[in-house]
């Protein structure tokens, strides 16, 4: 019996997304491009997919690009806008310190060999951004600006709509990496007022290997992946049905449950902070307080290394992370604590524990208990 | 279920036994890698230097004691014994307090054994203080060595069971604190028994290279690594007999080792030999293979198995390299925590910075690094 706390890192599939996808892979496998009967009924189950994720986003279908995942949509959203406003003459990006990989090494990749300047405007203690930083940072040349809408590692929101707005008073795009607000937070795309927004069905009970990014009419992007033209252009290759029907699916029932379920993760998650704290001596609550995702849990330990700490918690059957996945498995200090000022050192001691469908009140007390168990061990008696 | 013990696993034939006879023991296994710091050299360099086909992408940042392929190795054998897993990083420790070492003893002009510090620093330092951080008891390892206890219920370290595969010289370092909380499951039997256990048991029955020395550095070539790593010690210097003649230039006393005949480049009559790095004059000093023999060392600051020193001068058989063959000697400890070696018959290669071990028959007392030796 695992339980399972890393629902930022991925989600299991909902089997009501299993059961909806079932008959995309032997049955209904055509082509959506082909002509005959089999090809149609692809299509039709696709493009029907993309009416019901659009309506969630509230926005045209043609406004929605599937892609591979979460990492294809913002690197589509940045080259894309970038590599287009290049050819008018506009070489500046404008983002933040902590966003995912997927747009730091992106911007930066953009930076190194395209002549792009990037700035990052800085985040507070709680890894907020001054939406008035934002406005002041953006120049004549502004190719694009991109906030996440919520941080993988420590869950804080950022002010999406304000932001927003001062992009739009400058003609600037305005990218939200939304990848992991997706499920927990309204997309709506005309409150928000966003021109781009990538999401990636794995966080939200849907499969791994499928994501979308969406682009306001008028938004201009050269496609990074080229070919048969699918996508209306803008991102080439054979549509991947099953997935596409699987992440609407799992948008939808996310979307339906959200207010309960956000609700009762907002308990469980206070539940465990408080529980944690009263447990464990000095342990310091990463991100804001009250703005983050309503399941995310993320600590510093003071004292004990991270890689340690998800050790013990892996024999005691715990799932947990010290931030994000990061496929080297190689410890750095994470670079979302450090732009909040916390120390390379402190960094050391993150832990991240997420909620999600599975966690009961009963699971969240097994944790304060046996966390409270192991912290005293891992930190030694240094 | 029994005690939990942690088991540095390396994927190779001794670690995938040792961990299988716990388990089997009864013991609550859990199987560790230590991921440790290697040099990283651009791949043009290490393709020129490289023997055979490796990728050189794989092998640019990889420590030899960790390599994917190890990583792979020792996973497939942790899931086939049903055992927890894990990959620990340790890149900075092992860089700090076993590389920088390496590299700071060279430029002092002596011959470091980085194992022992290993042994000491990182494996029965740092991850067995790990495994306690976990709730183990114990830290397993696949070593060749026994642990015993005596009347008085203290520990003894003992040679392996198969003396061709004996490590207790890199393990005397290990004091009692350490060997109560130490585990060495195949240290009862010989390679060949072990390698039929894992045949039996269906695990992997190849060594990991026998010695995974210098493990850290990137292309084998220890030369090649110091001047990367520290380039001001290429120094050139004389090359002295000992009666101060000059015969010849030196590329940088940590090109050569105590007891290296080749290489010199000096014309003699005679083959002459590495006698002594002399740090202060940045000389090298040689002469013939009677001046190389010396009678007598002196070690700094001695460890002893059993916490403490002998109470005083004691016979017993010194190992003065990890597979020198021991020599009758007398210890004797001196007030300052070191000792001074008297062997019974001169010996040529008694290098400072490698450590003088000392037996009683199978059992370990403990060592020191050599300091000095002389006539």
């Amino acid at each position: 019996m695992i339980i399972y706390l890393d629902h930022s890192a991925t989600t299991p599939v909902d089997p009501r997304v299993v059961e909806a996808m079932a008959p995309f892979w032997t049955e209904i496998y055509g082509n959506p491009s082909s002509i005959y009967g089999l090809g149609r009924r692809a299509a039709a189950a696709m493009e029907d997919g993309r009416r019901r994720i659009a309506r969630i986003l509230n926005c045209g279908p043609t406004e929605i690009v599937f892609t591979g995942c979460g990492t294809e949509s913002d690197n589509l959203a940045l080259r894309g806008v970038a590599l287009a406003a290049a050819a008018r003459g506009k070489r500046h990006l404008v983002t933040t310190p902590i966003e995912h990989h997927a747009v730091l090494h992106t911007a930066n990749d953009l930076a190194e060999h395209y002549d792009f300047e990037v700035t990052l405007v800085p985040v507070d203690r709680y890894g907020q951004v001054d939406p008035d930083a934002v406005a002041a940072a953006i120049r004549p040349d502004t190719a694009l600006v991109s906030v996440m809408m919520a941080n993988n590692e420590v869950g804080t929101l950022q002010p999406i709509a304000e932001i927003a707005a001062r992009a739009r008073a400058r003609g600037v795009p305005f990218h939200t990496d939304a990848v992991q607000a997706g499920g927990h937070l309204p997309l709506d795309v005309e409150a928000l007022q966003v021109d781009l927004v990538s999401l990636s069905a794995h966080k939200f009970y849907g499969p791994k290997g499928v994501g979308l990014l969406y682009v306001r009419r008028g938004v201009r992007l050269l496609p990074v992946q080229t070919g048969g033209g699918q996508e209306r252009g803008r991102r080439s290759g054979t549509e991947n049905v099953p997935y596409i029907v699987g992440m609407a699916t799992a948008l939808e029932l996310a979307h339906a449950e959200r207010e309960t379920e956000s609700q009762r993760l907002r308990l469980l998650r206070d539940r465990l902070i408080q529980g944690l704290m009263a447990q464990i001596p000095d342990l310091i609550l990463t991100g804001h307080p009250t703005q983050r995702l309503p399941g995310h849990v993320s600590l510093l330990v003071p004292g004990a290394e991270a890689e340690a700490l998800l050790i013990a918690l892996d024999m005691a059957g715990i799932a947990a992370s010290s931030g994000s996945a990061c496929a080297t498995g190689s410890p750095t200090p994470s670079h979302v604590l450090t732009a909040m000022g916390y120390s390379p050192q402190e960094a050391m001691s993150a832990l991240r524990l997420t909620l999600g469908r599975a966690n009961s009140e009963a699971d969240v007390d097994y944790v304060i208990e046996k966390l409270a168990e192991i912290v005293p061990r891992v930190r030694g008696r240094r | 279920m029994g005690d939990k013990v942690v088991v540095a696993m390396s994927g190779g034939v001794d670690s995938s036994v040792a961990a299988a006879l716990l388990v089997e023991q009864g013991y609550d296994v859990v199987g560790v890698m230590m991921r440790l710091w290697a040099e990283e050299l651009p791949a043009p360099a290490l393709r020129a230097s490289a023997a055979g086909g490796d990728a050189p992408e794989a092998a640019r940042q990889t420590n030899k004691c960790c390599a994917p392929e190890a990583v792979y190795d020792a996973q497939w054998v942790a899931d086939r014994l049903g055992i927890p897993f894990y990959v620990i990083s340790v890149e900075q420790p092992f860089k700090t307090q076993v590389v920088d070492l390496f590299v700071a003893e060279y430029a002092a002009g002596r011959t470091p054994n980085p194992c022992l510090v290993c042994n000491r620093q990182i494996r029965f330092g740092y991850l067995l203080d790990y495994a306690r951080r976990l709730g183990a008891r114990y830290l397993a390892t696949g070593h060749y060595a026994r642990i015993r206890r005596d009347d008085q219920g203290r520990f003894q370290l003992w040679r392996g069971a198969d003396r061709n595969k004996d490590q207790s010289y890199v393990l005397s370092v290990l004091g009692q604190d350490d060997l109560a909380q130490t585990l060495f499951p195949v240290g009862e039997l010989t390679k060949p028994q072990v390698r039929r256990l894992a045949a039996e048991r269906g695990l992997p029955t190849a060594s990991r290279a026998e010695s995974q020395d210098l493990c850290f550095v990137a292309d084998g070539d220890y030369r090649g690594f110091l001047l990367r790593q520290a380039p001001d010690m290429a120094r050139p210097g004389p090359i002295l007999d000992r009666s101060g003649r000059m015969l010849g230039t030196h590329r940088g006393l940590p090109f050569y080792t105590v007891g290296q005949r080749s290489g010199l480049g000096v014309a003699a009559t005679r083959p002459l030999y590495v006698l002594e790095l002399d740090r202060e004059r940045n000389a090298l000093i040689v002469g013939t293979a009677e001046q190389l023999g010396k009678c007598r060392l002196r070690t700094g600051p001695a460890w002893w198995v059993a916490g403490e020193p002998p109470s005083g001068p004691f016979e017993a058989e010194v190992q003065i390299r990890y597979r020198a063959t021991p020599a009758p000697a007398v210890v004797t400890p001196t007030a300052d925590g070191g000792t001074v070696v008297s062997f019974t018959a001169a010996l040529r290669d008694i290098t400072p910075g490698q450590a003088a071990v000392f037996y009683v028959g199978d059992r370990c007392l403990g060592g020191g690094v050599i300091a000095e030796a002389w006539d």
